[in-house]
Protein backbone atom coordinates (compact mmCIF):
# COMPACT_ATOMS: atom_id res chain seq x y z
CA UNK A 1 0.00 0.00 0.00
CA UNK A 2 1.24 3.50 -0.43
CA UNK A 3 1.52 5.89 2.10
CA UNK A 4 2.09 9.83 1.99
CA UNK A 5 5.97 9.30 1.21
CA UNK A 6 5.37 7.36 -2.03
CA UNK A 7 2.72 9.64 -2.94
CA UNK A 8 4.37 12.37 -2.87
CA UNK A 9 7.75 10.83 -4.57
CA UNK A 10 5.17 9.85 -7.17
CA UNK A 11 4.11 13.36 -7.77
CA UNK A 12 6.93 14.57 -8.05
CA UNK A 13 8.42 12.35 -10.66
CA UNK A 14 5.28 11.06 -12.63
CA UNK A 15 2.13 13.54 -11.55
CA UNK A 16 0.66 11.16 -10.26
CA UNK A 17 -0.31 10.89 -6.35
CA UNK A 18 -3.56 8.07 -7.05
CA UNK A 19 -3.99 5.67 -9.53
CA UNK A 20 -5.10 6.94 -13.06
CA UNK A 21 -8.42 6.05 -14.54
CA UNK A 22 -7.24 4.76 -17.24
CA UNK A 23 -4.46 4.30 -19.61
CA UNK A 24 -1.64 1.63 -18.34
CA UNK A 25 0.20 1.90 -15.41
CA UNK A 26 3.23 -0.14 -13.60
CA UNK A 27 4.36 1.38 -9.95
CA UNK A 28 7.39 -0.35 -8.21
CA UNK A 29 8.58 0.04 -5.15
CA UNK A 30 11.77 -0.71 -3.02
CA UNK A 31 12.92 -3.50 -5.71
CA UNK A 32 8.94 -4.32 -6.11
CA UNK A 33 5.88 -4.22 -8.27
CA UNK A 34 3.36 -3.36 -6.32
CA UNK A 35 0.69 -2.39 -8.66
CA UNK A 36 -0.14 -2.50 -12.22
CA UNK A 37 -2.55 -2.44 -14.68
CA UNK A 38 -2.89 -3.42 -18.58
CA UNK A 39 -4.91 -2.52 -21.40
CA UNK A 40 -6.02 -3.71 -24.66
CA UNK A 41 -3.64 -2.00 -26.28
CA UNK A 42 -0.84 -1.32 -23.84
CA UNK A 43 0.31 -5.38 -22.56
CA UNK A 44 3.42 -5.01 -18.90
CA UNK A 45 4.56 -8.41 -18.51
CA UNK A 46 7.02 -9.41 -15.53
CA UNK A 47 10.14 -10.64 -16.78
CA UNK A 48 11.28 -14.16 -16.09
CA UNK A 49 14.60 -14.32 -15.72
CA UNK A 50 15.47 -11.01 -14.44
CA UNK A 51 13.91 -8.24 -12.68
CA UNK A 52 11.66 -6.00 -14.62
CA UNK A 53 8.73 -5.56 -16.73
CA UNK A 54 7.85 -6.12 -21.09
CA UNK A 55 5.79 -3.40 -22.12
CA UNK A 56 4.20 -4.03 -25.52
CA UNK A 57 2.21 -0.84 -27.43
CA UNK A 58 0.10 -2.91 -30.22
CA UNK A 59 0.23 -1.71 -33.69
CA UNK A 60 -1.33 1.60 -34.62
CA UNK A 61 -2.45 2.09 -31.18
CA UNK A 62 -3.32 5.49 -30.10
CA UNK A 63 -2.21 4.70 -26.50
CA UNK A 64 -2.66 7.23 -23.89
CA UNK A 65 -0.18 8.12 -21.17
CA UNK A 66 1.92 4.91 -19.64
CA UNK A 67 3.21 5.35 -16.26
CA UNK A 68 5.52 3.49 -14.75
CA UNK A 69 7.34 4.70 -11.90
CA UNK A 70 9.74 3.75 -9.37
CA UNK A 71 9.92 4.68 -5.66
CA UNK A 72 12.75 3.81 -2.90
CA UNK A 73 11.70 4.80 0.22
CA UNK A 74 14.19 2.13 2.13
CA UNK A 75 17.08 3.11 3.14
CA UNK A 76 19.97 0.96 2.17
CA UNK A 77 18.03 -0.50 -0.91
CA UNK A 78 19.95 -1.10 -3.61
CA UNK A 79 17.50 -2.03 -7.14
CA UNK A 80 18.20 -3.17 -10.85
CA UNK A 81 15.77 -3.17 -12.73
CA UNK A 82 15.26 -4.34 -16.73
CA UNK A 83 12.42 -2.54 -18.95
CA UNK A 84 11.93 -3.72 -22.39
CA UNK A 85 9.31 -1.33 -24.16
CA UNK A 86 8.31 -2.22 -27.79
CA UNK A 87 6.25 0.42 -29.54
CA UNK A 88 4.36 -1.85 -32.26
CA UNK A 89 4.40 -0.01 -36.16
CA UNK A 90 2.52 3.00 -36.64
CA UNK A 91 1.59 2.97 -32.64
CA UNK A 92 1.43 6.76 -30.96
CA UNK A 93 2.16 6.86 -26.89
CA UNK A 94 3.83 8.49 -24.04
CA UNK A 95 5.61 6.78 -21.50
CA UNK A 96 6.28 8.59 -18.13
CA UNK A 97 8.84 6.98 -16.22
CA UNK A 98 10.88 8.23 -13.13
CA UNK A 99 12.45 7.21 -9.88
CA UNK A 100 12.06 8.95 -6.50
CA UNK A 101 14.18 8.05 -3.49
CA UNK A 102 13.12 9.04 -0.18
CA UNK A 103 16.03 7.72 1.80
CA UNK A 104 16.07 8.57 5.85
CA UNK A 105 18.93 6.17 6.77
CA UNK A 106 22.48 6.18 6.61
CA UNK A 107 22.99 3.63 4.20
CA UNK A 108 23.11 4.52 0.37
CA UNK A 109 19.98 3.56 -1.75
CA UNK A 110 20.55 3.15 -5.30
CA UNK A 111 18.25 2.65 -8.48
CA UNK A 112 19.80 1.55 -11.86
CA UNK A 113 17.24 1.15 -14.48
CA UNK A 114 18.44 -0.50 -17.82
CA UNK A 115 15.52 0.80 -20.09
CA UNK A 116 15.66 -0.74 -23.78
CA UNK A 117 13.39 1.04 -26.34
CA UNK A 118 12.06 -0.93 -30.03
CA UNK A 119 10.24 1.82 -31.74
CA UNK A 120 8.41 0.18 -34.71
CA UNK A 121 8.20 1.22 -38.50
CA UNK A 122 6.39 5.14 -38.15
CA UNK A 123 5.70 4.88 -34.19
CA UNK A 124 5.79 7.72 -31.95
CA UNK A 125 7.00 7.61 -28.71
CA UNK A 126 6.85 10.57 -26.03
CA UNK A 127 9.06 9.34 -23.10
CA UNK A 128 9.55 11.87 -20.06
CA UNK A 129 11.70 10.65 -17.32
CA UNK A 130 12.38 12.75 -13.75
CA UNK A 131 14.97 11.49 -11.38
CA UNK A 132 14.53 13.13 -7.86
CA UNK A 133 15.73 12.42 -4.41
CA UNK A 134 14.93 13.80 -0.87
CA UNK A 135 15.04 12.25 3.00
CA UNK A 136 17.01 13.53 5.58
CA UNK A 137 19.18 11.10 6.15
CA UNK A 138 23.09 10.73 5.32
CA UNK A 139 22.12 7.87 3.16
CA UNK A 140 23.66 8.56 -0.56
CA UNK A 141 20.43 8.53 -3.17
CA UNK A 142 22.25 7.12 -6.24
CA UNK A 143 20.13 6.80 -10.02
CA UNK A 144 22.17 5.32 -12.74
CA UNK A 145 19.84 5.27 -16.02
CA UNK A 146 20.92 3.14 -19.22
CA UNK A 147 18.66 3.73 -21.61
CA UNK A 148 19.02 1.98 -25.46
CA UNK A 149 16.64 2.95 -28.16
CA UNK A 150 16.45 1.22 -31.33
CA UNK A 151 14.39 3.33 -34.20
CA UNK A 152 13.21 1.72 -36.54
CA UNK A 153 12.23 3.38 -40.22
CA UNK A 154 10.25 6.70 -39.84
CA UNK A 155 9.78 6.40 -36.59
CA UNK A 156 9.71 9.43 -33.89
CA UNK A 157 11.14 9.69 -30.49
CA UNK A 158 10.97 12.27 -28.30
CA UNK A 159 12.81 12.07 -24.33
CA UNK A 160 12.92 14.73 -21.72
CA UNK A 161 14.75 13.77 -18.67
CA UNK A 162 14.62 16.19 -15.61
CA UNK A 163 16.94 16.01 -12.44
CA UNK A 164 16.58 19.05 -10.32
CA UNK A 165 17.30 18.21 -7.10
CA UNK A 166 18.71 15.80 -3.92
CA UNK A 167 20.54 13.10 -6.42
CA UNK A 168 23.60 12.40 -4.97
CA UNK A 169 25.38 10.77 -8.04
CA UNK A 170 24.21 10.11 -10.84
CA UNK A 171 25.78 8.20 -14.03
CA UNK A 172 23.38 8.05 -17.74
CA UNK A 173 24.14 6.01 -20.24
CA UNK A 174 22.38 6.68 -23.61
CA UNK A 175 22.57 4.60 -26.91
CA UNK A 176 20.70 5.35 -29.95
CA UNK A 177 20.67 3.77 -32.99
CA UNK A 178 18.55 5.66 -35.72
CA UNK A 179 17.07 3.72 -39.20
CA UNK A 180 15.74 5.44 -42.38
CA UNK A 181 13.97 8.76 -41.93
CA UNK A 182 13.74 8.24 -37.86
CA UNK A 183 13.87 11.26 -35.81
CA UNK A 184 15.17 11.23 -31.98
CA UNK A 185 14.98 14.80 -30.13
CA UNK A 186 16.60 14.65 -26.55
CA UNK A 187 15.95 17.52 -23.70
CA UNK A 188 18.36 17.02 -20.71
CA UNK A 189 17.72 19.50 -17.96
CA UNK A 190 20.17 18.92 -14.41
CA UNK A 191 20.39 20.53 -11.54
CA UNK A 192 23.48 19.67 -9.59
CA UNK A 193 24.19 21.16 -5.91
CA UNK A 194 26.45 20.04 -2.30
CA UNK A 195 28.85 17.67 -3.22
CA UNK A 196 26.73 16.06 -6.50
CA UNK A 197 28.03 14.77 -9.29
CA UNK A 198 26.28 13.64 -12.25
CA UNK A 199 27.68 12.05 -15.38
CA UNK A 200 25.93 11.52 -18.99
CA UNK A 201 27.41 9.32 -22.12
CA UNK A 202 25.36 9.79 -25.30
CA UNK A 203 26.24 7.83 -28.31
CA UNK A 204 23.73 8.81 -31.25
CA UNK A 205 24.36 6.69 -34.42
CA UNK A 206 22.02 7.71 -37.62
CA UNK A 207 22.71 4.84 -39.51
CA UNK A 208 19.60 5.46 -42.22
CA UNK A 209 19.26 7.90 -45.04
CA UNK A 210 16.75 10.81 -43.91
CA UNK A 211 17.50 10.33 -39.98
CA UNK A 212 17.87 13.38 -38.01
CA UNK A 213 18.56 14.06 -34.15
CA UNK A 214 18.54 16.86 -32.08
CA UNK A 215 19.67 17.11 -28.66
CA UNK A 216 19.43 20.11 -26.15
CA UNK A 217 21.23 19.47 -23.00
CA UNK A 218 20.64 22.21 -20.54
CA UNK A 219 22.88 21.98 -16.73
CA UNK A 220 22.92 23.80 -13.90
CA UNK A 221 25.81 23.38 -11.26
CA UNK A 222 26.00 24.79 -8.11
CA UNK A 223 27.94 24.67 -4.76
CA UNK A 224 31.12 22.27 -4.69
CA UNK A 225 28.62 19.40 -7.45
CA UNK A 226 30.42 18.49 -10.55
CA UNK A 227 28.95 17.70 -14.13
CA UNK A 228 30.35 15.92 -17.00
CA UNK A 229 29.30 15.63 -20.37
CA UNK A 230 30.24 12.98 -23.47
CA UNK A 231 28.25 13.33 -26.13
CA UNK A 232 28.73 11.87 -29.33
CA UNK A 233 27.00 11.78 -33.07
CA UNK A 234 28.16 9.49 -35.48
CA UNK A 235 27.09 10.18 -38.99
CA UNK A 236 26.43 6.76 -40.92
CA UNK A 237 24.67 8.19 -43.68
CA UNK A 238 23.26 10.98 -45.17
CA UNK A 239 21.62 12.43 -41.99
CA UNK A 240 21.43 16.26 -39.73
CA UNK A 241 22.50 16.37 -36.34
CA UNK A 242 22.64 18.95 -33.74
CA UNK A 243 23.90 19.03 -30.25
CA UNK A 244 23.50 21.59 -27.90
CA UNK A 245 24.67 21.96 -24.76
CA UNK A 246 24.71 24.83 -22.53
CA UNK A 247 25.62 24.87 -18.98
CA UNK A 248 25.63 27.46 -16.47
CA UNK A 249 28.62 27.43 -13.52
CA UNK A 250 28.01 28.79 -9.81
CA UNK A 251 30.06 28.75 -6.75
CA UNK A 252 33.00 25.95 -6.69
CA UNK A 253 31.08 23.88 -9.34
CA UNK A 254 33.13 22.21 -11.96
CA UNK A 255 31.87 21.00 -15.60
CA UNK A 256 33.20 19.73 -18.42
CA UNK A 257 31.86 18.99 -21.77
CA UNK A 258 33.62 16.64 -24.03
CA UNK A 259 31.54 16.59 -27.39
CA UNK A 260 32.01 14.18 -30.45
CA UNK A 261 30.90 14.16 -33.98
CA UNK A 262 32.03 11.88 -36.38
CA UNK A 263 30.45 11.85 -39.84
CA UNK A 264 31.02 8.44 -42.00
CA UNK A 265 29.27 9.73 -45.23
CA UNK A 266 30.03 12.56 -47.48
CA UNK A 267 26.18 14.04 -46.55
CA UNK A 268 26.21 13.65 -42.76
CA UNK A 269 25.98 16.88 -41.51
CA UNK A 270 26.70 17.21 -37.61
CA UNK A 271 26.77 20.75 -35.49
CA UNK A 272 28.07 20.89 -32.37
CA UNK A 273 27.27 24.00 -29.88
CA UNK A 274 28.88 24.13 -26.17
CA UNK A 275 28.99 26.95 -23.72
CA UNK A 276 29.61 26.64 -20.11
CA UNK A 277 29.69 30.44 -18.30
CA UNK A 278 28.22 31.84 -15.31
CA UNK A 279 25.15 33.77 -14.85
CA UNK A 280 25.05 36.55 -17.59
CA UNK A 281 25.94 39.80 -15.04
CA UNK A 282 23.31 42.06 -17.75
CA UNK A 283 20.75 39.21 -17.11
CA UNK A 284 21.05 39.64 -12.71
CA UNK A 285 21.00 43.81 -13.11
CA UNK A 286 18.03 43.90 -15.03
CA UNK A 287 16.02 41.66 -13.03
CA UNK A 288 17.70 43.68 -10.22
CA UNK A 289 16.35 46.91 -11.54
CA UNK A 290 13.30 45.05 -11.42
CA UNK A 291 13.16 45.07 -7.21
CA UNK A 292 14.82 41.52 -7.30
CA UNK A 293 17.92 41.30 -4.98
CA UNK A 294 20.92 39.20 -6.49
CA UNK A 295 19.93 35.77 -5.11
CA UNK A 296 15.98 35.94 -6.07
CA UNK A 297 17.25 36.98 -9.99
CA UNK A 298 19.34 34.07 -9.75
CA UNK A 299 16.34 31.73 -8.93
CA UNK A 300 14.45 33.45 -12.26
CA UNK A 301 17.45 32.88 -14.08
CA UNK A 302 18.02 29.34 -13.73
CA UNK A 303 14.58 28.68 -13.55
CA UNK A 304 13.92 29.54 -16.80
CA UNK A 305 16.97 28.25 -17.88
CA UNK A 306 15.71 24.82 -17.03
CA UNK A 307 12.36 25.20 -18.39
CA UNK B 1 12.13 65.01 -7.51
CA UNK B 2 16.19 63.89 -8.21
CA UNK B 3 18.77 65.78 -7.20
CA UNK B 4 22.48 65.32 -8.69
CA UNK B 5 25.20 67.07 -6.76
CA UNK B 6 28.62 67.27 -8.15
CA UNK B 7 28.76 63.67 -9.58
CA UNK B 8 32.30 62.36 -10.68
CA UNK B 9 32.49 59.02 -12.31
CA UNK B 10 36.40 57.85 -13.42
CA UNK B 11 37.47 54.20 -14.57
CA UNK B 12 41.09 52.75 -14.59
CA UNK B 13 41.94 52.09 -17.97
CA UNK B 14 44.72 50.41 -17.68
CA UNK B 15 46.86 52.57 -15.52
CA UNK B 16 45.55 56.00 -16.69
CA UNK B 17 42.38 57.93 -15.02
CA UNK B 18 39.25 58.51 -17.23
CA UNK B 19 37.04 60.51 -16.18
CA UNK B 20 33.21 59.53 -18.03
CA UNK B 21 31.42 62.08 -15.97
CA UNK B 22 33.18 65.20 -14.07
CA UNK B 23 31.30 67.21 -11.47
CA UNK B 24 27.70 66.60 -13.04
CA UNK B 25 25.01 68.16 -11.15
CA UNK B 26 21.31 68.70 -11.86
CA UNK B 27 17.88 68.78 -10.04
CA UNK B 28 14.49 67.02 -11.84
CA UNK B 29 11.75 67.99 -10.15
CA UNK B 30 8.49 65.80 -10.50
CA UNK B 31 5.92 65.94 -13.58
CA UNK B 32 8.94 66.67 -15.42
CA UNK B 33 10.25 65.28 -19.08
CA UNK B 34 13.44 64.93 -19.07
CA UNK B 35 16.10 64.36 -22.55
CA UNK B 36 19.27 63.91 -22.18
CA UNK B 37 21.34 64.09 -25.81
CA UNK B 38 24.48 64.47 -26.62
CA UNK B 39 27.27 63.13 -28.88
CA UNK B 40 28.18 59.25 -28.39
CA UNK B 41 30.69 58.09 -25.83
CA UNK B 42 29.66 61.81 -23.93
CA UNK B 43 28.32 59.92 -20.72
CA UNK B 44 24.73 59.80 -21.15
CA UNK B 45 24.37 56.16 -20.32
CA UNK B 46 26.74 56.06 -17.86
CA UNK B 47 24.94 58.96 -16.11
CA UNK B 48 21.78 56.85 -16.33
CA UNK B 49 23.54 53.84 -14.72
CA UNK B 50 24.62 55.58 -12.00
CA UNK B 51 21.66 57.18 -11.18
CA UNK B 52 19.81 53.80 -11.22
CA UNK B 53 22.80 52.29 -9.44
CA UNK B 54 24.99 49.92 -11.83
CA UNK B 55 27.86 52.26 -11.44
CA UNK B 56 28.79 53.83 -8.61
CA UNK B 57 30.29 57.27 -8.65
CA UNK B 58 33.58 57.87 -8.05
CA UNK B 59 32.31 61.39 -5.65
CA UNK B 60 28.85 63.41 -5.32
CA UNK B 61 25.73 62.25 -3.88
CA UNK B 62 22.25 61.59 -5.47
CA UNK B 63 19.23 62.54 -3.46
CA UNK B 64 15.95 60.89 -4.21
CA UNK B 65 13.09 62.70 -2.62
CA UNK B 66 14.92 64.28 -0.35
CA UNK B 67 16.80 61.05 0.67
CA UNK B 68 20.22 60.14 -0.27
CA UNK B 69 20.39 56.67 -2.20
CA UNK B 70 24.16 57.07 -3.51
CA UNK B 71 25.15 54.37 -1.69
CA UNK B 72 21.74 52.23 -1.95
CA UNK B 73 22.26 48.97 -4.63
CA UNK B 74 20.15 48.59 -7.97
CA UNK B 75 17.58 46.68 -5.56
CA UNK B 76 17.22 49.53 -2.60
CA UNK B 77 16.72 51.82 -5.65
CA UNK B 78 14.52 50.08 -7.69
CA UNK B 79 12.47 49.50 -4.77
CA UNK B 80 12.18 53.69 -4.25
CA UNK B 81 10.68 53.94 -7.64
CA UNK B 82 14.21 54.20 -9.87
CA UNK B 83 13.43 51.96 -13.62
CA UNK B 84 15.63 51.79 -16.33
CA UNK B 85 15.13 49.89 -19.48
CA UNK B 86 18.62 49.21 -21.34
CA UNK B 87 20.20 50.28 -24.29
CA UNK B 88 21.05 46.80 -24.96
CA UNK B 89 18.61 44.41 -23.18
CA UNK B 90 19.70 41.03 -21.73
CA UNK B 91 17.55 38.11 -23.31
CA UNK B 92 16.46 35.41 -21.11
CA UNK B 93 16.36 31.78 -21.62
CA UNK B 94 13.01 29.80 -20.73
CA UNK B 95 11.89 33.74 -19.82
CA UNK B 96 8.07 34.45 -21.20
CA UNK B 97 6.95 38.03 -22.11
CA UNK B 98 4.16 37.78 -19.62
CA UNK B 99 6.47 36.06 -16.88
CA UNK B 100 9.09 39.42 -17.36
CA UNK B 101 6.17 42.07 -17.28
CA UNK B 102 4.91 40.23 -14.25
CA UNK B 103 8.40 40.44 -12.68
CA UNK B 104 8.29 44.43 -13.72
CA UNK B 105 5.01 44.84 -12.36
CA UNK B 106 5.86 43.45 -9.16
CA UNK B 107 2.56 40.55 -9.01
CA UNK B 108 1.15 38.84 -11.82
CA UNK B 109 -0.08 40.42 -14.63
CA UNK B 110 -3.67 39.63 -15.92
CA UNK B 111 -3.84 39.11 -19.67
CA UNK B 112 -5.04 41.97 -20.71
CA UNK B 113 -2.92 44.22 -18.73
CA UNK B 114 -0.13 42.26 -20.21
CA UNK B 115 -1.91 43.25 -23.43
CA UNK B 116 -2.38 46.80 -22.84
CA UNK B 117 1.47 47.29 -22.45
CA UNK B 118 2.36 45.08 -25.76
CA UNK B 119 0.11 46.71 -27.39
CA UNK B 120 1.57 50.50 -26.51
CA UNK B 121 4.99 49.25 -27.63
CA UNK B 122 3.47 48.31 -30.95
CA UNK B 123 3.50 44.75 -30.60
CA UNK B 124 0.60 42.36 -31.49
CA UNK B 125 0.20 41.27 -27.68
CA UNK B 126 -1.32 37.93 -28.13
CA UNK B 127 0.86 36.27 -29.87
CA UNK B 128 3.61 37.46 -27.88
CA UNK B 129 2.13 36.69 -24.44
CA UNK B 130 4.04 33.35 -23.85
CA UNK B 131 6.90 33.90 -26.38
CA UNK B 132 10.30 33.49 -24.49
CA UNK B 133 12.32 36.76 -24.44
CA UNK B 134 15.29 34.83 -25.99
CA UNK B 135 17.42 35.38 -29.25
CA UNK B 136 14.11 34.12 -31.02
CA UNK B 137 13.17 37.95 -31.08
CA UNK B 138 14.74 40.42 -32.93
CA UNK B 139 16.13 43.61 -31.92
CA UNK B 140 13.23 45.56 -32.13
CA UNK B 141 11.33 43.27 -30.56
CA UNK B 142 13.24 43.08 -27.31
CA UNK B 143 13.70 46.94 -27.49
CA UNK B 144 10.09 47.45 -27.30
CA UNK B 145 9.34 44.49 -24.67
CA UNK B 146 11.69 46.27 -22.40
CA UNK B 147 10.27 49.91 -22.54
CA UNK B 148 7.09 47.51 -21.48
CA UNK B 149 8.52 46.50 -18.22
CA UNK B 150 8.69 49.99 -17.20
CA UNK B 151 5.80 51.01 -18.89
CA UNK B 152 4.28 48.23 -16.05
CA UNK B 153 5.71 49.72 -13.03
CA UNK B 154 4.85 52.41 -10.85
CA UNK B 155 8.01 54.88 -11.05
CA UNK B 156 9.26 58.28 -9.36
CA UNK B 157 12.10 58.29 -12.20
CA UNK B 158 11.83 56.00 -15.22
CA UNK B 159 15.07 56.19 -17.67
CA UNK B 160 14.90 55.18 -21.17
CA UNK B 161 18.16 54.50 -22.72
CA UNK B 162 17.86 55.45 -26.35
CA UNK B 163 14.24 54.02 -26.68
CA UNK B 164 13.92 54.51 -30.27
CA UNK B 165 17.54 52.91 -31.74
CA UNK B 166 16.75 49.58 -33.73
CA UNK B 167 12.92 50.37 -33.59
CA UNK B 168 11.60 50.42 -37.32
CA UNK B 169 10.38 53.85 -39.14
CA UNK B 170 6.49 52.92 -39.01
CA UNK B 171 7.09 51.74 -35.36
CA UNK B 172 8.42 54.42 -34.36
CA UNK B 173 5.39 57.14 -34.68
CA UNK B 174 3.63 54.86 -32.18
CA UNK B 175 6.20 54.70 -29.79
CA UNK B 176 6.31 59.04 -30.00
CA UNK B 177 2.46 58.47 -28.86
CA UNK B 178 3.31 56.47 -26.01
CA UNK B 179 6.11 58.58 -24.50
CA UNK B 180 3.22 61.30 -25.03
CA UNK B 181 0.67 59.00 -22.97
CA UNK B 182 3.33 58.10 -20.53
CA UNK B 183 4.59 61.33 -19.55
CA UNK B 184 1.41 62.20 -18.08
CA UNK B 185 0.68 58.77 -16.91
CA UNK B 186 2.42 56.68 -14.39
CA UNK B 187 5.79 57.91 -13.75
CA UNK B 188 6.48 60.70 -11.74
CA UNK B 189 9.29 61.99 -14.35
CA UNK B 190 10.49 60.56 -17.16
CA UNK B 191 14.42 60.62 -18.34
CA UNK B 192 15.00 59.68 -21.55
CA UNK B 193 18.29 59.51 -23.80
CA UNK B 194 18.17 60.25 -27.16
CA UNK B 195 18.63 62.21 -30.41
CA UNK B 196 15.64 62.36 -32.26
CA UNK B 197 14.37 65.43 -32.61
CA UNK B 198 10.75 63.72 -32.66
CA UNK B 199 11.38 62.77 -29.38
CA UNK B 200 13.31 66.14 -27.98
CA UNK B 201 10.18 67.35 -28.98
CA UNK B 202 8.35 65.86 -26.38
CA UNK B 203 10.80 67.20 -23.58
CA UNK B 204 9.91 69.53 -20.58
CA UNK B 205 13.91 70.19 -20.19
CA UNK B 206 16.87 69.62 -22.20
CA UNK B 207 20.53 68.67 -21.01
CA UNK B 208 23.32 68.32 -23.24
CA UNK B 209 25.77 65.57 -21.98
CA UNK B 210 29.34 66.04 -23.80
CA UNK B 211 32.71 64.92 -22.60
CA UNK B 212 31.31 63.82 -19.34
CA UNK B 213 30.22 67.74 -18.71
CA UNK B 214 26.90 69.27 -18.74
CA UNK B 215 27.18 71.54 -21.89
CA UNK B 216 23.59 73.18 -22.27
CA UNK B 217 20.56 72.96 -19.85
CA UNK B 218 17.30 74.55 -20.09
CA UNK B 219 13.81 74.33 -21.45
CA UNK B 220 13.16 72.94 -24.70
CA UNK B 221 11.88 76.20 -25.73
CA UNK B 222 15.75 77.30 -24.68
CA UNK B 223 17.65 74.18 -25.73
CA UNK B 224 16.08 73.45 -28.70
CA UNK B 225 16.35 75.66 -31.24
CA UNK B 226 20.28 75.85 -30.41
CA UNK B 227 20.45 71.80 -31.12
CA UNK B 228 18.49 72.45 -34.53
CA UNK B 229 21.77 74.70 -35.61
CA UNK B 230 24.14 72.30 -34.15
CA UNK B 231 22.63 69.28 -36.00
CA UNK B 232 21.84 71.10 -39.64
CA UNK B 233 25.84 71.65 -38.86
CA UNK B 234 26.25 68.01 -38.72
CA UNK B 235 29.76 68.49 -37.08
CA UNK B 236 28.33 70.44 -34.64
CA UNK B 237 29.18 68.44 -31.92
CA UNK B 238 32.51 66.88 -33.24
CA UNK B 239 33.51 70.68 -33.65
CA UNK B 240 32.79 71.64 -30.48
CA UNK B 241 34.47 69.19 -28.84
CA UNK B 242 37.53 69.14 -30.72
Amino acid sequence: MRDDIVSSLLKQISDIEVIPSDGAYNIRKNGEGIERRSTKDVEITTKTDKPGIDIRVAPFAKADSVHIPVVITDSGVKDTVYNDIYIGEGAVVTIVAGCGIHNSGCDASQHDGIHRFFIGKGARLRYIEKHYGEGEGTGERILNPTTVVEMEEDSFCEMESVQIRGVDSTKRDMKANLDKGAKLVITERLMTHGKQFAGSDMEINLNGEGSSAQIISRSVAKDGSSQVFYPRAVGNAPCQAHIQCDSIIMDDAKVRSIPEIAANHYDAQIVHEAAIGRINNDQLIKLQTLGLCESEAEEIIIEGFLK
Amino acid sequence: MLELKNISFRINDDGRETEILNDISYTLEDEKFLIITGPNGGGKSTLAKVIMGIEKPTSGQILLNGKDITNLDITERAKLGVGYAFQNPPRFKGLTVRRLLSLAHGSDLPEDECCAYLTNVGLCSREYLNREVDTSLSGGEVKRIEIATLMARNLDVAIFDEPEAGIDLWSFTMLVESFKVMCKGRHRSVILISHQERIMQLADEILVVANGKIRTQGSREEVFPKLLGEFGDNCGFRGKEA
